[in-house]
């Protein structure tokens, strides 16, 4: 639900990067970081366990102009995704704007990307919100892994967009390959969703 | 999809220029020059509605606000879990700073941050009275 300062002229909105655990979001937000430093004005949060691995979530606040008269901020979060972390996931999902869904390429990942898409869609309902309807872009991460099997991108599109039919792309968060291709893509969906508000 | 699914969902709501202009003046009346030093009305997803401070005050209150909502959040569903309807008191105590969450209506967060120079108990009226005028202009 992003929220509209109409005496401001500013627009707040939440995209969320979500996916199997150690598939690459908190990576792609830090790749985020880095690139566009000289844009984004505080530091990125983050609540992790001492393993290093996303407890809470990732925060990154991103100015991304004026869109329609309006400064747009987009407010990046990561969500944990380890299955035991589901109570704390679902709180990050409310009032969600956009998803990345961030899947693993790598071959013996493929049943937890199908997994993590599911309770993506079950956590989404318990908001009453429908997947199909969420602005929402797959990523396939890790493409260039070269020591381990990798699906193929036709096995990913067929296993997780056969019926969601969203926008996808190849990337590495690693490397930052399609990283900002994958974000400006969820931002244009997401505006896109909120032109009804912003006219 | 049946219809167990809200149509309209992802952009709902704005509020106009005159009410946040009113909030503002409550947050600056009420509790800004009562000598609280920073106060914020956000929504549960972490966005920020309405800030007002004292003038001293150099917080990262977009990093405050996402947490501060998901630490509510966090906070609320442990009181589900064990069996109460809500915490009536979130409040976090530091040497200097102290931070005090309130919730307003079933949307909105009010959170203030003070020192020493206010009482928790007054703080804690001072905070009622706010949201009470807050949630006249928001249910409007």
């Amino acid at each position: 639900m992003a929220f509209v300062n109409m005496k401001s002229k500013e627009v707040q909105a939440k995209i969320v990067f979500y996916g199997p655990g150690r598939g690459g979001k908190t990576t792609n937000l830090e790749y985020i970081y880095g690139k566009f430093r000289e844009r984004i004005k505080s530091e990125m949060v983050s609540i992790k366990t001492h393993g290093d691995r996303t407890l809470f979530f990732d925060f990154l606040p991103f100015d991304i102009g004026k869109i329609m008269g309006y400064d747009v901020k987009v407010q990046l979060y990561t969500v944990p995704g380890q299955v035991k972390y589901d109570a704390t996931r679902k709180l990050v999902l409310k009032g969600v704007d956009g998803i990345v869904f961030v899947a693993d390429s790598q071959v013996e990942q493929r049943k937890k990307n199908v997994l993590a898409l599911k309770n993506l869609q079950d956590n989404l309902a318990a908001y009453k919100k429908s997947i199909f309807k969420v602005p929402l872009v797959l990523q396939y991460n890790k493409r260039d892994l070269n020591d381990v099997p990798l699906l193929p991108v036709e096995v990913m599109e067929k296993d997780l967009n056969s019926q969601l039919k969203v926008p996808s792309f190849e990337a590495s968060a690693v490397t930052g390959h399609n990283v900002v291709p994958t974000l400006k893509k969820i931002i244009s969906a997401t505006m896109a969703s909120l032109q009804n508000v912003l006219k | 999809m049946g219809s167990n699914y809200d149509d309209y969902s992802f952009s709902e709501f704005a509020l106009g220029q005159e009410q946040l202009d009113r909030i503002e003046t409550i947050l600056q009346d009420e509790l800004v020059e009562s000598g609280v030093h920073s106060v914020l009305l956000i929504d549960l997803a972490g966005n920020i509605i309405a800030h007002r401070d004292n003038g001293n005050c150099d917080h990262d209150v977009y990093s405050l606000a996402a947490l501060a909502s998901a630490n509510f959040a966090a906070v609320d569903t442990m009181a589900k879990i064990v069996g109460e309807e809500e915490f009536s008191l979130l409040f976090h105590k530091g040497e200097n700073e102290n931070i005090h969450f309130s919730k307003v209506s079933n949307e909105f967060l009010l959170i203030t941050i003070f020192g020493k120079k206010v009482t928790l108990g007054l703080l804690r009226l001072k905070v009622a009275e706010a949201i009470d005028k807050i949630n006249k202009i928001v249910q409007k």
